[in-house]
């Protein structure tokens, strides 16, 4: 197999070349950092006020970790480290937990962006001739915007269908014979189970290849998505905070996904000791900006937990690859002492072929105790009328549930389509249990 | 042999009357109905007069349904009739998993139907005993 590459000198740089870089956009982006009040007050509590004081990248380990809620506090312009004249776009996030954090861009900056997520998108497969429908949300969700430019960049013929109106989706997919699509893994099973209802057979669609992201999303899904369509689907990385998409992305040979390092340094540490963890070894993501002046980001806690992929790449990048997300540190349900992550609970019910792929986590107190409840929809095809078959599945479910996450849930089963389904990033976990 | 209509169902109000909502829709009448309640859900079990109509009308709404062959047999609606008919299976060790029954005409005819762990032993032997298995024609031509 040829290695389908974007930009072969960054991609295939050596090691050594590609620290060097690093370490030369290091001492820039602190260059950029120190004219915001933000950082010049956090950095010359480390003693830092010049970028010629870091002597090497081993240095970065000495400055000081920024979090979600210093980007909060930072809020509207505290970030900001050009003159406003000069930033052409901004993004902020929704703000649902609290206060909303906003990411500013220059031209530089965007060129930069798009030209990490062509490297994505042709790293996976996709070429120029593709047809490429993009189904997420357009506007502050930087998931839209950022694979559209990537997309026209590569030079697809891009349709920026957006998020939502499943039907005029399908409609899209077969007029214009879309090859390749972007969307969350929830909506492309979504998206499936309403084909047949459109009329339109898989076979009818010329789809071949799906970037899916935005959510954590367990080996299972992928798979699923691939069976289901008869296609590739490969996982994509980012945060509204670097960015969105194209920081990381899996390859052709979908073995992890390939973080561009020239763009970003990438840690992994203990999130309580915040020392950091050994190659192979979960821990939370820590990233710093390379290559962004008008909001550089040093050493950001991303709360996203992965774990590095030993090894070299059969595709020859340097760039080292992420695991498939874990979930994030805040995604972390603790029941009854016990660490559960939604995706464990995904896993076991993806590989139930008689539920469907909709499900919810509820979380109740129960006296002193925690309740997990895991509700998920039977699979109307798999039914076979039989009361006692459905009591054995439940059984079954509930026990590989307990061996995976060490906790017995209640399992309920409900009917097809009962259950909610997002069209944008699907909310699967609710928690009902009083705030101490 | 009659089929069976088994629907999945929540356990939860307004979710039966989806269901007979989409029936009457389709013009399907309804002979006889059980819910098993098992928790937050329930398997309904219907005998209707079209019921390759009534699981393709269901299953586009997106309901869970499938269809399945009942043992329903002819009894005489007097002291007695279900008794003579349970004696012949219990006398062959058949085992009875599912049952229910209705009259059709009070005091003349009754339909008692079942789900055995051996329907086709059943049949032969309720035939042997002049007792007649009815097909979903002969249902609802009582």
């Amino acid at each position: 197999m040829s290695v389908p590459v974007w930009n072969p000198a960054v991609e295939f740089m050596e090691r050594e070349a590609l620290e060097r870089l690093q370490f030369a956009n290091l001492r820039k982006t602190v260059a950029w950092a120190l004219k915001t009040p933000f950082y010049r007050r956090r950095l010359a509590e480390v003693g830092l006020t010049h970028p010629e004081d870091l002597s090497s990248l081993r240095d970065l380990r000495n400055l000081p970790y920024t979090t979600k809620n210093d980007l909060r506090a930072a809020y509207p312009d505290g970030l900001l480290a050009v003159d406003p004249e000069q930033a052409v776009r901004l993004h902020t996030s929704s703000g649902t937990t609290g206060m909303p954090t906003v990411i500013y861009h220059t031209r530089r900056d965007l060129d930069h962006w798009t030209e990490l997520m062509a490297r994505c998108i042709v790293a996976a497969g996709a070429t120029a001739r593709d047809v490429f429908q993009n189904m997420t949300s357009y506007g502050m969700f930087t998931g839209g915007l950022g694979l559209h430019y990537g997309a026209e960049r590569v030079g697809m013929l891009v349709i920026p269908a957006s998020s939502g109106n499943t039907a005029r989706q399908i409609q899209l997919m077969k007029n214009f014979q879309t090859t390749v699509v972007h969307a969350t893994p929830s909506y492309l099973l979504h998206l499936h189970s309403v084909l047949a209802g459109e009329g339109v057979t898989v076979d009818q669609l010329k789809l071949r290849k799906a970037f899916i992201g935005a959510e954590p999303h367990s080996e299972e899904t992928r798979r699923k998505i691939e069976e289901l369509f008869g296609i590739q689907a490969y996982n994509s990385y980012g945060l509204s905070e670097m960015n969105g998409p194209g920081v990381a992305f899996e390859c052709v040979y979908q073995t992890g996904l390939h973080l561009w390092e020239d763009a970003y340094i990438l840690e992994i540490i203990d999130p309580h000791t915040l020392q950091p963890r050994p190659e192979g070894e979960t821990g939370e993501i820590v990233m710093t900006t390379l290559q962004r002046q008008a909001t550089p980001l040093l050493r950001y806690r991303t709360r996203d937990l992965s774990h590095l992929v030993g090894g070299n790449c059969p595709c020859g990048r340097g760039h080292r690859r992420l695991a498939r997300l874990k979930g994030r540190s805040d995604d972390m349900l603790i029941v009854n002492g016990v660490n559960v992550f939604p995706s464990q609970i995904e896993d076991v019910l993806m590989k139930t072929p008689e539920v469907g792929t909709n499900y919810l986590i509820q979380l109740e107190k129960r006296g002193s105790l925690d309740r997990l409840v895991v509700r998920t929809e039977i699979y109307a095809k798999l039914f076979t009328g039989d009361p006692q078959t459905l009591d054995d599945l439940r059984e079954r479910i509930g026990e590989a549930l307990r061996s995976a996450i060490l906790v017995k849930p209640v399992v309920e089963l409900h009917e097809p389509g009962s259950l909610p389904v997002s069209e944008g990033k699907a909310k699967r976990v609710v928690d009902l249990r009083p705030v101490f | 042999m009659a089929e069976q209509l088994s629907v999945f169902v929540d356990n939860r109000p307004g979710r039966l009357n989806a269901i007979t909502g989409i029936l009457r829709d389709s013009r399907i009448n309804i002979r006889a109905m059980t819910i098993a309640d098992h928790r937050n859900y329930g398997v309904a079990k219907l005998l209707v007069d079209d019921p390759r109509l009534a699981h393709r009308a269901l299953v586009e709404q997106g309901f869970a349904a499938a269809l399945k062959p009942v043992l329903a047999i002819a009894i005489e609606d007097r002291p007695g009739g279900l008794h003579e008919l349970l004696e012949i299976l219990a006398a062959r060790q058949i085992n009875v998993l599912d049952a229910y029954g209705f009259v059709i005409t009070p005091g003349q005819r009754a339909v008692w139907c079942m789900e055995v762990d051996d329907p086709v032993e059943a049949t032969r032997l309720l035939a042997a005993h002049g007792l007649h298995v009815l097909a979903d024609g002969e249902l609802y031509h009582l």
